[in-house]
Order: structure tokens, then sequence, then C-alpha cells
């Protein structure tokens, strides 16, 4: 099994406030990692020292095999990262979009029209390539937003809530570009509110109050606390501390 | 019992965009009623259309016994709104916040503080503390705080619980229920399908149309084809192999199995899963599940999508 | 009255927490003030002066001791060309220079003292000025000379600058930084605030609470308006203790007419606001709609006399001139009422039409 992501006693202070306390983990290659917590556990913070946004207090974590400390830039070089929040320009086409990002990645222009024409013919969506991004759906922009997070072929994509606010539907056809994305050797590393969706997961992580209180597969956990699903292992777990 | 809130064939435009098409449902008194559906559904126009924010282009709408337009000073002393968003002032505390909007509505905190005792005791440790500051099942909690402040006949919802982690959300229906007994009626609107069961009835809404109105648990008699859970460690082979069966309606990721709706009579599926089980998955296990409110939306949902495609088609 | 005031208190709550308000509210006037005050004087001192004396007699010497003992000049090391003068003005030696000719007492005596000024005309205005200072002090060495050699009575002009004799140019500064400040806290803070509450959905609430439309927005208003109140005080008081600006009119007219200003500034933020559903908007609304026009067409910067036919006519409708011409009719002439009735009369009548837009711009529903 090739490690991917490693973290030791990753750890973040902000003041006095410990966001992070000291996580241990480890993701495999291929693995889809869930990411689990209630708003405000820390899992936000966790993500940023990930990506090499943000300095940890202390211990240290290893991206793709660079240390996101003193590697930034190669650790940024191999990874993906979306959020619900920010996908696309909106008042650029997608083509626009997907070039300029591909700059930023020093793709040269053919390739990136070659992978966004694979891209947008694996979605059946070959014909928004020049429409402007604001007028599309919410769903296929979430859509998009994912391939451009993949247009540079990173080692490890990080999902911030990927799937917030769209129909069943276009939820389930988002993991199923999930699922084909770690099919072919991708690691993914996501947060998600949507319980169902952590089953989708290979390994679950679920933090409360800046610490780990769960990791393993979601089988594993509904037989440890002896619940069905993966919401009564999260409602066990974070129960009583959320309220504070 | 009394109707709290009826609407009458309301449609709603922006330009070229329909936002709502000839809507129409009542909701009874102390009644917990869900929109269910996407964003940009058309359930945030409702909202504004009955909370008298906007007009509608056509149809009448009537809450708590008024009309939307003649009405609207009235119903708004009357109704307790929570918008989408987090609209309370991030920069007042959690008490001046609260104050502010009881003083408003000419009442006081101490006026109706039954109503709120429960939701209010979690914040009050947090009552100096800039609304900004709170996390999000706390916002969402002193929002409906002061959307209740003033005893609302009615209460409208717009997405209270989207964004806030799977614990809060729980908390906060379990709030909701007991406003229901106190005879408050409420129209919630969730992307959550969970919460779908636990109003009384619910509207399955998309694209500005409503698709189907019923009980939560009534709503999985319109389900076409026969359900089945399937599993194998192989998820992602799986889906394709299901998908790529011509007996094999649709097959979507649903909690730790796939649903896959079979078209098939029941007494040909074992077969068809024995033949896949033998070929390329060993550890294949599945049995028939009664379809949720999920499977249902999706179901209309993706009839809905089709039917609009062949519209699209016909006009070519 | 009890929403009111909770109304109000709310609002003051968001003034006090957001220190970038305060900054704008209190810190903008004051270093308004002190700029233009200050650093943006139109007096000259000390402008460097290059002589070519090629008299060398008493009468020249006695002359240069008069420039010596003016504060405006600053005499430079003497030259013996007419190129060397052009050398000091490109070097910025010299602003102005001045060639006294051979035989400069005999012929003055003769009345005719051909003395040359020459100025450096980079700045047209500086130059302007600083050869009217140079005309002055010979003139007045002239007269000084001709009153004790002859018994001759001549006749001259005698210029006397009234209500300004210093001709300060913060008389001009005060009244215009009012009308500016005031229009900005004024209008552009509550269109500000108003479209903040449009942004965060909390315009939301408000209107569907039994608050009227109306209410609302004079909640918004009511602290703003004691705000700019307050600013036009502290700037009266600036102006008075440290710029020595007179108060020779009534104080309670000159409090009246300030009132009266910012009121319709706020009306302006009103029916900004009613325009604008983000504080980007309302920003470049009032920047653009507000700050430029008060700058440039109210006679702050530039005399309205001065400007072509369609400019003064615009002028007309920015409320700030008629406040500017009623403060400093107040404050430097002392004139009563009476005698600035109609740009009162104008800008009441702005105001009234200002209040009226903005109430017709306050909407009872969203959009």
């Amino acid at each position: 099994m090739e490690v991917v992501i490693s973290t030791d006693k990753l750890t973040k202070k902000f003041g006095d406030f410990v966001a992070t306390n000291e996580i241990t983990f480890e993701v495999a290659k291929g693995e889809i990692f869930g990411f689990l917590g209630a708003n405000g556990a820390g899992k936000t913070t966790a993500m940023r020292m990930l990506c090499g946004l943000l300095k940890p207090s202390y211990g240290s974590a290893s991206v793709a095999g660079f240390d996101i400390e003193k590697q930034t830039e190669q650790v940024k070089q191999n990874i993906g990262y979306m959020s619900q929040k920010f996908s696309l320009y909106e008042d650029l086409t997608v083509k626009e979009n997907f070039r300029f990002y591909g700059g930023v990645y020093k793709l040269k222009r053919q390739v990136i029209d070659q992978r966004l024409n694979e891209m947008l013919g694996n979605l059946g969506m070959l014909n928004v390539e020049n429409s402007l991004v604001a007028s599309l759906p919410l769903g296929w922009k979430q859509k998009l937003a994912f391939s451009l997070a993949m247009l540079h072929r990173p080692k490890i994509v990080f999902l911030d809530e990927p799937t917030g606010g769209v129909d069943p539907i276009t939820r389930r056809q988002f993991w199923d570009l999930i699922y084909e994305a770690a099919h072919n050797g991708v690691t993914i590393f996501v947060t998600t509110h949507y319980m169902d969706e952590a089953e989708y997961c290979d390994r679950v992580s679920i933090m409360v109050d800046g610490v780990i209180k769960a990791l393993d597969t979601p089988e594993n956990l509904r037989k440890q606390f002896e619940t069905d699903s993966m919401d009564g292992v999260f409602q066990l777990l974070a129960r009583g501390t959320s309220t504070k | 019992m009394q109707t709290a809130i009826s609407i009458n064939n309301i449609s709603k435009h922006y330009g070229e965009i329909q936002a709502l098409k000839n809507i129409g449902f009542e909701v009874e008194e102390g009644e917990i009623f869900g929109l269910i559906g996407p964003d940009g559904a058309g359930k945030s126009s409702l909202f504004r259309i009955l909370t008298t924010l906007i007009l509608a282009d056509e149809g009448e709408a009537e809450v708590a016994g008024l009309d939307v337009k003649k009405d609207y000073m009235t119903i708004r002393q009357r109704i307790g709104y929570m918008p989408g968003k987090f609209s309370l002032y991030q920069d007042l505390t959690v008490q001046e916040n609260l104050n502010f909007f009881a003083t408003i509505f000419k009442t006081s905190i101490q006026e109706n503080y039954h109503l709120i005792k429960d939701i209010y005791v979690q914040l009050e440790p947090f009552k100096k503390r800039p609304a900004g500051k709170l996390s999000g099942g706390m916002k969402q909690k002193l929002a409906l705080c002061c959307a209740l402040i003033h005893k609302p006949e009615v209460l409208f919802l717009d997405e209270p619980t989207t964004g806030v982690d799977p614990v809060s959300r729980k908390e906060f229906w379990q709030m909701l229920k007991k406003l229901k007994q106190e005879g408050i009626a409420i129209l919630v609107s969730t992307p959550y399908m969970d919460e779908a069961a636990l109003c009384d009835r619910i509207a399955l809404i998309q694209k500005g149309e409503i698709l189907k109105i019923a009980p939560p648990e009534n709503i999985n008699q319109v389900y076409k084809g026969r359900l089945i859970s399937v599993k194998s460690k192989k998820t992602y082979e799986l889906i394709q192999a299901l998908r790529a069966l011509p007996q094999v309606a649709s097959c979507y990721a649903f909690g730790e199995f796939l649903n896959a709706t079979f078209k098939t009579d029941v007494q040909a599926i074992d077969p068809i899963l024995n033949e896949l089980k033998q070929k390329h998955f060993a550890d294949l296990e599945w049995h028939q599940t009664q379809p949720g409110i999920e499977n249902v939306f999706m179901q209309l949902l993706s009839q809905s999508q089709a039917d609009d495609s062949s519209i699209k088609a016909q006009k070519r | 009255m009890k929403t009111f005031l909770a109304f109000v208190k709310k609002e003051f709550f968001h003034i006090l927490r957001d220190r970038r308000t305060l900054l704008i509210l209190f810190g903008m006037p004051i270093a308004q003030i002190l700029i233009f005050g200050f650093a943006l004087n139109n007096e000259i001192n000390n402008a460097g002066l290059v002589v070519l004396n090629r008299a060398g007699d008493y009468e020249s010497k006695q002359l240069l001791a008069k420039f010596q003992n003016s504060t405006y000049f600053n005499l430079q090391d003497p030259v013996f060309t007419e190129a060397a003068i052009e050398q000091a003005f490109k070097d910025n030696r010299a602003k102005v220079a001045l060639i006294i000719p051979l035989d400069f007492g005999k012929n003055m005596q003769a009345g005719n003292e051909q003395l040359r000024i020459i100025g450096d005309a980079t700045d047209p205005n500086q130059a302007q000025t600083l050869v009217n200072y140079a005309k002055a002090i010979i003139a007045d060495y002239l007269q000084q000379k001709q009153n004790t050699n002859t018994q001759l009575p001549i006749t001259t002009a005698q210029p006397r600058m009234l209500f300004n004799p210093e001709l300060k140019a913060v008389y001009q500064f005060v009244p215009g930084v009012m009308g500016l400040i005031l229009l900005l806290v004024s209008a552009m803070m509550t269109s500000l605030t108003i479209a903040k509450e449009k942004e965060l959905g909390t315009m939301e609430l408000l209107l569907i609470s039994p608050l009227k439309p109306f209410h609302i927005i004079l909640g918004k208003v009511a602290p703003y308006w004691v705000l700019s109140f307050l600013n036009a005080v502290i700037i009266i008081i600036l102006g008075v203790f440290v710029f020595g600006m007179p108060v020779n009119g009534s104080v309670p007219l000159l409090l009246l007419v300030t009132l009266i200003f910012s009121f319709a500034s706020l009306a302006l933020g009103i029916f900004i606001s009613s325009k604008a559903n983000s504080q980007l908007v309302a920003m470049f609304l009032s920047m653009f709609g507000l700050l430029l026009p008060t700058l440039l067409l109210s006679g702050f910067i530039f005399p309205i006399e001065n400007m072509p036919l369609p400019l003064r006519i615009i002028s007309n409708i920015v409320p700030a001139r008629w406040f500017i011409e009623l403060i400093k009719g107040i404050m430097i002439k002392g004139s009563p009422l009476s005698l600035l009735i109609k740009p009162f009369l104008v800008l009441c009548f702005i105001t009234v039409v200002l209040t009226i837009a903005g109430i017709k711009g306050i909407k009872t529903r969203l959009s």
C-alpha cells in the first residue's frame, strides 16, 4: 500500500484555541477518505494545513511525499482542490476557466484543450465549452469544478463539501466522478455533511473538537458503535460536544 | 382544523426564467409541511411570495386567512421567517439581536419565553458573543429564536439546516416538533431527504413545479419498478456492471448499498444477480427494499428531465 | 417610539463596533480640514528671487531692502546676465527675477523707472501671484519715494480686501470641506448601511416585521443626522480655533442651515440606496454621483463664475453650492437671513425635492 498523505501529531493553535489537536493518520493511494466532523470541529483548518495554506503550530505532515511546511510548492503541484464556495469564475466561459487554470499549472495550451475535450466528453457536456459559467446549472458547475481540480492530473484531490445544495441525482453523478477518479488511482480527501455520502468512502475519520475520535471503514464503525448507519455513528460521537 | 396557508395557482417569472409554475397546496394549523427540492427549484421564491416580500405574477395566496397582496402589513405581524442565508446582525451579540427583534415586533423576550426556552438555554452561555462568531448550528438556533420571539401563527423556514452538521440538524428538528404542538404551522424547505421523513406532508419540487404532494410514509406508492439493494467491495465496477444490464432502469449509490431499480418481475431478479455473482463479484449480496423519499424524488426527477428533453427534441 | 429607539440603539452599536466607520466618520473630517487648512495653502512665502542689478545705486539698494524685508521673497545671490536668470529658473533657485536698469535712481525721479519683472510661468497661477506681489512692493516703494521727494500729489488706487483682508485660503476651504464632509457622511454612510442590510439579508427580516418601511428608513437616518451635525460642529470649531475663521453672523442660523443641508444629503443617501443592492454599488454611486460634482461644481475649488455656461447651469442643482454660499455669507460676512434669502430658499427647495424622491424610493417589498 502506497501512502500519499501521512500526518504526525499535526496541531494548529489560534491563540489559546486549539483548532486541530495532534491528529495522526495515513491515507493510501486511490483511497476515498471521508473527513467528517461537526461545524467548527477543525476540519477546514486541517485541510488548509494539508494543502500548504496554513503552517502547523507543531507536528508534521507529508502530502504526495512532500513535507507540507518545507516543500509547499511541490505539494501544491500534486494536489487539486475544490470547495463549494469557490469553484469557477462565473464571468468567464468554461474554456477560459480551464485555460486559465491550466496556465497556472504551466500546462501547454494543446494539452489543456485536449484534456478539456476529454473531460467534457465524459460528462456529456461538449456543447458548453464556450458558455459562460454563470449560465450553467449548479450541478453542472460542480462537475466542471471537479474536472478543473483534476486538470493538472494531481495525485490527491481535496473536496470541501462538494455536493451542498444539489439534487440527489446530481449528487450521485458527482460521486460517480469520484469513484472513477479513485478507480484510476487518484486519492480523494472529502468532507461532507451528508451521512449517506460517508458510506461511500473507503475509510472515514470523525473529528470532534479538534481530535480524531474515530477512524475506520464505515462498516467497522457501524459495528463498533452498534448502529445501522453512519448517521448513528456520527450522532453518538458528536452529541453533547457540538452544542458548546 | 384551520388552514394556515393556502396557495392557488401561483406563478412567478424572472425575465425568461419561470421560477414557479402553477403552484397550489394548503397547509393546516399545527402541520409541518416540507418543500423538498434542490437549489434553484423555486423554493425561495415561493417563500418570498408568502412572506409578502415579492408579488406573484399570477394566482392568489392566503396566509393566516389574509391575502398576501392586500393584507401584507397584517400578515407581516403574524408570521415568522428565517431566510435562506443567515440574516442576523453579525456585529450584535446574541442578546442584542434577540432584544432588537423582540422590540421591533413590539414584544419582549420575557413575554414569549416559554416558546424559545428550550433553544435559548443552549444559547444563554454565549449571550454576550457577537452573532458572527457563533458556530453554524448556534447561528441557526439564534435565527429560529428571533423568528419565534413574537409568537407567530405561521413559521417560514427557508433551508434552515443547510450547511449545519447532522447533530445540530437533529436538534433543530426536535424543536420544530415542539412548535408544532403549540399549533404553529410550519412551512420548511430542505435539500436533505432524511429531514423530509420528519414532516407531516411533503411536496417534491423541481424547476418551479410540484412533482408530488403526499405524507412521507405514502410517497413511495408512486415508485415504479422493484428496488434492490446490492453490495460488493468493488463498488465502482458494480455500478458500471449493473447500469450495463438491460433490465436495470437505474443504479445509484445509497449509503452502504447500491440501489438498483429493476424493470422486470421480482422472480427474474435473482437469476440475473446470481449470474453476476458467479462471473465477477464473489462477495455480491442483495435484498429487496422499500423505496424511500430520496428514491422517489430521484425517479420523479429523472422522469421530469426525460420529459424536458423529449419536449426539447420535439421543438427541434 | 420604543421600537424606534431600539432601532436607533442598534444603529449606534453598528457604528461604534466598526472601527472603519468610526474612522470615516470622525477621522476624515479632521484630517481633511487640517490638510486643506495647512497643506493646500495658496499663499506663497519665501519664493526665490534673483536680481540683475545694472544700476547698483542707492535707490536700487533701497528697493531691494524692501524686497528683502517682505516674507514673500527670498533674495538669491545676484546675477549679472539675462542668461543667468533663465538658468536660475531652471535650477529652481528662483521663481521671479527682477531686472533693474542702469540709472534707475535718475530715471525714477523722471517718472520712468523701467523695471522689468520676469516670472517663471511653469505654474501660471503662482507666477501671476508672485508678479503681483512684486508689483505691489515696487509700487509701495515708488509711492514712498514720491511722497518724500516731491510735493506733487499723485492719485493711486488703494485696494482694500473686505471680510478677508489677509486673503486667507482657510476662509474658502472651511465652508467647502463642511459641505463635502456632511454630504459624504450623510449620503454615503446611509446608503452604505442600507445596502449592507440588503446584502446581509436582514432587510428581509425588517420588512416582514411590523415596522413600516418609512420607520426603517427613519431609524437608519436619525443616527447619521446626529453624527453629521456633530461633525459640522467639529469642523466649525476647528476652523475658528485653529485657523481663526470668524463667525460674524448668527450661530443659530448657521446651525439651522447645516441641519437642512445634512437632511438633504440624507435624503440623497436614501435615494441612492433604493437604487443600489450592494455596498459596492452604493459606494460607487455616492463617489461619482456626489463627491465629484460637489468637489468640482460647488464653487469649492473652481469659481462658478469662471465655468462655461452648461456647467454653471448644472451647478445650480448641486446642493453644496448653495450651502457653501450660505455658510460663507453667515460666517464671514455676517449677513442676516434676509440677505441670503435666495440661496436659503433654493437649498430648502432642493431638500424638499430630494426628500420626496427619497420617500418615493422606499419600497414595501423586495425589488
